[in-house]
C-alpha cells in the first residue's frame, strides 16, 4: 500500500526533474505580449528589417513599441493582460513593400497572462484582393499556403487551398496524414484496453509527452529534430513501462476496481497535463528547425517534405506493429490476453509481463504521434487532450480492444474530419467525430471489426 | 499576502455561489455514479447546456427569465436522452467516452466563432447582453446591505444567489432522501450492484438508468444556472473536463452514494482549492522561491498539479471518502 503511494511521488518526481532541465533552460514565457516575423513574401520569405510596431491599448493610447531586427522576428511585451492592438507604421516599410491584407492594424486582440500571441502582418509588393477577379499572375504560386487559418484553441493549421479537384485531393491526403497520426496512438489506447480493461483518459498526456520531450530535445538541448524525434519515442516507450511498472501495475496488484482505475487516469491526466503547462507555458512552442516548408505539387495534392516523412515514418511503424502482432510469439501473447485475459493467464501466459509491453510500445507510438504532431503543427500542454476526443472515436469505430481496428478506424475519422470541412466551418470539424462516436454506436456499437460479445 | 485574509477569502468561497453550483452538479453524479453506476464524465456538458440555454434564451432573444430556465432544463433532457440512447445498452465504459466527448464538444461549440453572435465566443455572453436582469430584480435583501460577519464578507447580490442556491441544495437532498428511499431508487442501487439479477427481476434497467441519467442531468443543469448567475457571465471555459473531475473529486471526498456526501466534498475541496490558490500566490508574489521553480505564472497549473495529485491519493487508499460505505463502491466494468 505505501509502495504504490512512493512510487506515485517518486514517479511524479522523476518527471518534475526531467521537465525541470528544460525549466531551468530558461525557455519559460513569464511576460505577455505580441511577436511576430516581417518576410516578404513575394522574395522567398525574405525577412524585412526596421520596421515599426507599435502596441495600443483599447483606449488607443501607446503602449508598447519596438523595431523588427534583421531576421524580420518582433515582440512587443505588454504590462498586463487585456485588450491591445499592434499597428504597423507603413511609412517604415521598405519603398516597394505594402501589407498585403491592405490593413496596417489588428483588431483589439485579447491578451492573456504568460502569453505571447502572433500578431500577423503578411508583407509584399502589392495587395493581395480576397476576391483575385482580375486574374492576374501573381499570387498564385502557392495557393495552399495562403488559404490557411489556424486555429486558435489547437494551434492547428487548417488548409482548404485550391478548388474543386484538387481541393479534394489535398484535403483526402491531409485526413490521411492525420489519421495516420491519430492511428499511432489509437493503437496504444485500444491495447491498453483489451489487455487490462482500463479506458485509459491519461492516453492523450503520453502524445503530448512525446511532443514535449522532442520539443525539450531539440531546442533546450539543442540537437537537430532527425534525431529528436527518436530520442523522444525512446523516452516515450521508457515513460509508458515507467507508468506501468510503477503506477498501474501496482493498482492491478493491489486489486484496485476498473471504475476507479478510469476516475484515476482523468487526476493523472491533469497532473501530466498541468506539469507539461508548468514547465512549458501556456503557448505553442515549435522546433527550431523545418517550421515552415515550400509544398511539392503532386498534380492531386500539395504535401510538404516533412508531412511525406512522417507518412513514411508512420506507414512502417504501423507495419511493424502489425508484423510483431500477426509473427512474434509477444505478439501473439498480447493477441491472446486482449481475446482473454483469464484464459490466457490459465495457458501460462505471463498477463503482467504482456501489459508491461503493451505499455511501453502504446508509450512509444503516442510519442512518436506527439512528436510528429509537434513537427507539424508545434507543441502546446493541452494538444493530447484535444487529440483523445478523436482517439477515442477512431478506437470505438474500429472496435474496442483491437489494434488493427484502431488503425482503420483513425484513418476513417482522419479522412472524414478533414472532408467534413469542406461544408463546415473547420472550427467545427470535430463535432463531426463525435457524430461518427454516437452513430456508430447506433448502428454497430461493437465497431468494424471488434466482436459482439465485448460490448454488453 | 496576509494569512488571515487568505483563510478568510477561502473561507467564503467554501460556502459561497461557487461552491454551491459544484455541489449541485456533484448531487446530480451522485444520483449518476453513486446510486446507479453510471459513468457521466461529461457533468459539464448538462452545465453548460442549462446555463447556455439560459443566458442566450433572456440575452439575445429577449425571452422571459422563467421560460429561458424551462429551455435550460429541456437541453439537459434532451442531453441525457442523446447521450443515453445509444450507450446505455453498452457496457459502461461506452456512456464515459461519449460523455467526456460530447462535454467537450459544446464547449467546443460554445468557443467558436461561428455561433459567436449567440455566445459571444470565448468571452462568454458579457458581450451579447445580460440576462440576470429579472432575476436581480427579485433580490429581497434592501440595496446597499451586506453581510459581514468579520471574517466572511458577502455582498447583497451574492448573497441572493447564495440563498436560492442553497435553497436548490437542500431541495435537491431532500428530493434524493425521498427518492432513495423508494421502491424506485432500490431498483437503481439494485442495477449498481447487478444489472442481470433486476434485469431477471422483470425490470426495464435501459428505462431506470434513462431516468437517473435524466435526473442526474437535471441537478447538473440546476448547477449550470447557479454558476452562470452568481458570474452574471456564461463562459466556456469555464465547462472544461476540469469540472467534472472537481465534480467527482468532491463526490467522491465526500463519500460517493451518501445524501451528504457530495455538500460535504464540496465545501471541503472548494475551500482547500482556494486556501491552496491563495497560498501559492501569496508565496509567488513574495518571491521567496526562485523565479524558475515558482513564478507568478506558474501557481494557476501548479494547483492543478495537486489537486490531481491528491484526488489519486484519496482514489488508492479512501476511495470512500469521509462518508461513504467501501462496500457499496465496489463497481467493475469487466
Amino acid at each position: 500500500m505505501r509502495r504504490i503511494g512512493i512510487s506515485l511521488c517518486a514517479l511524479v518526481g522523476a518527471l518534475f526533474v526531467l521537465l525541470g532541465l528544460g525549466a531551468s533552460a530558461g525557455w519559460a514565457q513569464d511576460e505577455q505580449g505580441f511577436k511576430g516575423v516581417l518576410e516578404n513574401k513575394d522574395a522567398d520569405d525574405e525577412p524585412v528589417a526596421g520596421v515599426t510596431l507599435t502596441v495600443y491599448d483599447a483606449n488607443d493610447s501607446e503602449v508598447g513599441t519596438a523595431e523588427s531586427a534583421d531576421d524580420g522576428t518582433w515582440e512587443i511585451l505588454v504590462p498586463e493582460p487585456g485588450e491591445y492592438r499592434v499597428e504597423l507604421d507603413e511609412s517604415t516599410l521598405p519603398d516597394d513593400l505594402v501589407v498585403r491584407t491592405g490593413r496596417n492594424s489588428t483588431d483589439l486582440l485579447r491578451v492573456d497572462a504568460g502569453a505571447v500571441r502572433n500578431a500577423l502582418f503578411p508583407l509584399g509588393s502589392s495587395l493581395n484582393e480576397p476576391d483575385n477577379s482580375s486574374g492576374d499572375t501573381e499570387g498564385s504560386q502557392s495557393p495552399e499556403e495562403e488559404k490557411c487559418i489556424v486555429d486558435e484553441e489547437t494551434g492547428e493549421e487548417i488548409c482548404g487551398g485550391g478548388s474543386g479537384f484538387a481541393r479534394w485531393g489535398n484535403v483526402i491526403y491531409n485526413g490521411l496524414h492525420f489519421g495516420l497520426i491519430i492511428g499511432l496512438a489509437a493503437v496504444g489506447l485500444s491495447l491498453v484496453y483489451g489487455t487490462m480493461g482500463l479506458t485509459n483518459f491519461a492516453h492523450g498526456e503520453l502524445v503530448t509527452f512525446g511532443g514535449a520531450m522532442a520539443y525539450i530535445v531539440n531546442v533546450s538541448f539543442g540537437v537537430p529534430v532527425v534525431w529528436a524525434m527518436p530520442a523522444a519515442v525512446i523516452l516515450g516507450g521508457l515513460f509508458g513501462w515507467l507508468q506501468d511498472r510503477f503506477f498501474w501495475g501496482q493498482l492491478r496488484r493491489r486489486g484496485t476496481g476498473l471504475v476507479t482505475m478510469m476516475i484515476i487516469s482523468i487526476g493523472f491526466a491533469l497532473i501530466l497535463r498541468y506539469m507539461t503547462n508548468y514547465t512549458m507555458g501556456p503557448n505553442t512552442e515549435r522546433f527550431n528547425e523545418y517550421v515552415s516548408q515550400t509544398s511539392i505539387d503532386f498534380v492531386l495534392f500539395q504535401a510538404t517534405p516533412k508531412k511525406l516523412i512522417i507518412d513514411a515514418v508512420a506507414i512502417a511503424a504501423v507495419i511493424i506493429v502489425g508484423l510483431v502482432l500477426m509473427y512474434t510469439r509477444i505478439g501473439k501473447a498480447i493477441r491472446a490476453v486482449a481475446d482473454n485475459p483469464s484464459l490466457a493467464g490459465a495457458s501460462g501466459i505471463d498477463v503482467d509481463r504482456v501489459i508491461r509491453w503493451v505499455w511501453t510500445a502504446g508509450g512509444a507510438l503516442a510519442a512518436l504521434a506527439g512528436a510528429a504532431l509537434t513537427l507539424d503543427r508545434g507543441v502546446k500542454f493541452d494538444m493530447g487532450m484535444q487529440l483523445l476526443l478523436l482517439i477515442f472515436a477512431a478506437v470505438i469505430l474500429g472496435g474496442l480492444g483491437t489494434a488493427f481496428g484502431a488503425i482503420l478506424g483513425a484513418l476513417l475519422i482522419g479522412v472524414f474530419t478533414q472532408v467534413s470541412t469542406m461544408w463546415i466551418e473547420p472550427q467545427l470539424k470535430y463535432v463531426g467525430g463525435l457524430a461518427v462516436l454516437i452513430v456508430v454506436l447506433l448502428i454497430r456499437p461493437q465497431g468494424i471489426l471488434g466482436r459482439r460479445e465485448r460490448i454488453g | 499576502m496576509e494569512f488571515m485574509q487568505i483563510l478568510s477569502s477561502a473561507l467564503q468561497q467554501a460556502f459561497g455561489p461557487t461552491m454551491l453550483a459544484y455541489a449541485i452538479c456533484a448531487i446530480g453524479l451522485n444520483v449518476h455514479f453513486g446510486y446507479a453506476g453510471l459513468l457521466n464524465f461529461g457533468q459539464a456538458g448538462f452545465a453548460a447546456v442549462a446555463a447556455y440555454g439560459m443566458a442566450i434564451a433572456v440575452a439575445a432573444f429577449n425571452l422571459p427569465f422563467w421560460l429561458s430556465i424551462v429551455i435550460g432544463l429541456a437541453g439537459a433532457v434532451l442531453l441525457a436522452l442523446l447521450l443515453g440512447i445509444p450507450t446505455l445498452r453498452l457496457r459502461a465504459d461506452y456512456l464515459a467516452i461519449v460523455t467526456i466527448a460530447a462535454a467537450e464538444i459544446i464547449r467546443r461549440l460554445a468557443r467558436s466563432t461561428t455561433f459567436s453572435e449567440y455566445t459571444g465566443g470565448s468571452d462568454g455572453t458579457r458581450p451579447v447582453g445580460t440576462f440576470t436582469t429579472d432575476f436581480e430584480a427579485m433580490n429581497p435583501y434592501p440595496h446597499s446591505w451586506r453581510l459581514d460577519l468579520g471574517i466572511v464578507q458577502y455582498t447583497r447580490s451574492d448573497l441572493w444567489v447564495m440563498t436560492v442556491g442553497w435553497g436548490l441544495v437542500v431541495l435537491c437532498i431532500l428530493l434524493m432522501f425521498m427518492v432513495m428511499r423508494s421502491p424506485w431508487g432500490r431498483v437503481l442501487k439494485g442495477i449498481r450492484e447487478d444489472e442481470d439479477a433486476v434485469r431477471s427481476l422483470g425490470k426495464n434497467v435501459f428505462s431506470f438508468k434513462m431516468q437517473a441519467l435524466v435526473l442526474g442531468g437535471l441537478f447538473g443543469a440546476l448547477g449550470g444556472f447557479v454558476f452562470g448567475l452568481g458570474r452574471d457571465n456564461v463562459q466556456p471555459d469555464l465547462f472544461s473536463t476540469e469540472l467534472t473531475f472537481y465534480c467527482y473529486v468532491m463526490l467522491i471526498l465526500g463519500g460517493a452514494a451518501r445524501l451528504f456526501g457530495p455538500l460535504l466534498g464540496a465545501m471541503i475541496f472548494w475551500f482547500l482549492y482556494n486556501f491552496l490558490v491563495g497560498v501559492l500566490n501569496g508565496l509567488s508574489a513574495l518571491e521567496v522561491l526562485p523565479t524558475w521553480l515558482l513564478a507568478t505564472t506558474k501557481s494557476g497549473p501548479l494547483v492543478y498539479v495537486f489537486m490531481g495529485v491528491g484526488m489519486v491519493l484519496l482514489l488508492i487508499y479512501r476511495p470512500q471518502g469521509i462518508l461513504g460505505d467501501k462496500r457499496e463502491l465496489s463497481l467493475d466494468v469487466r
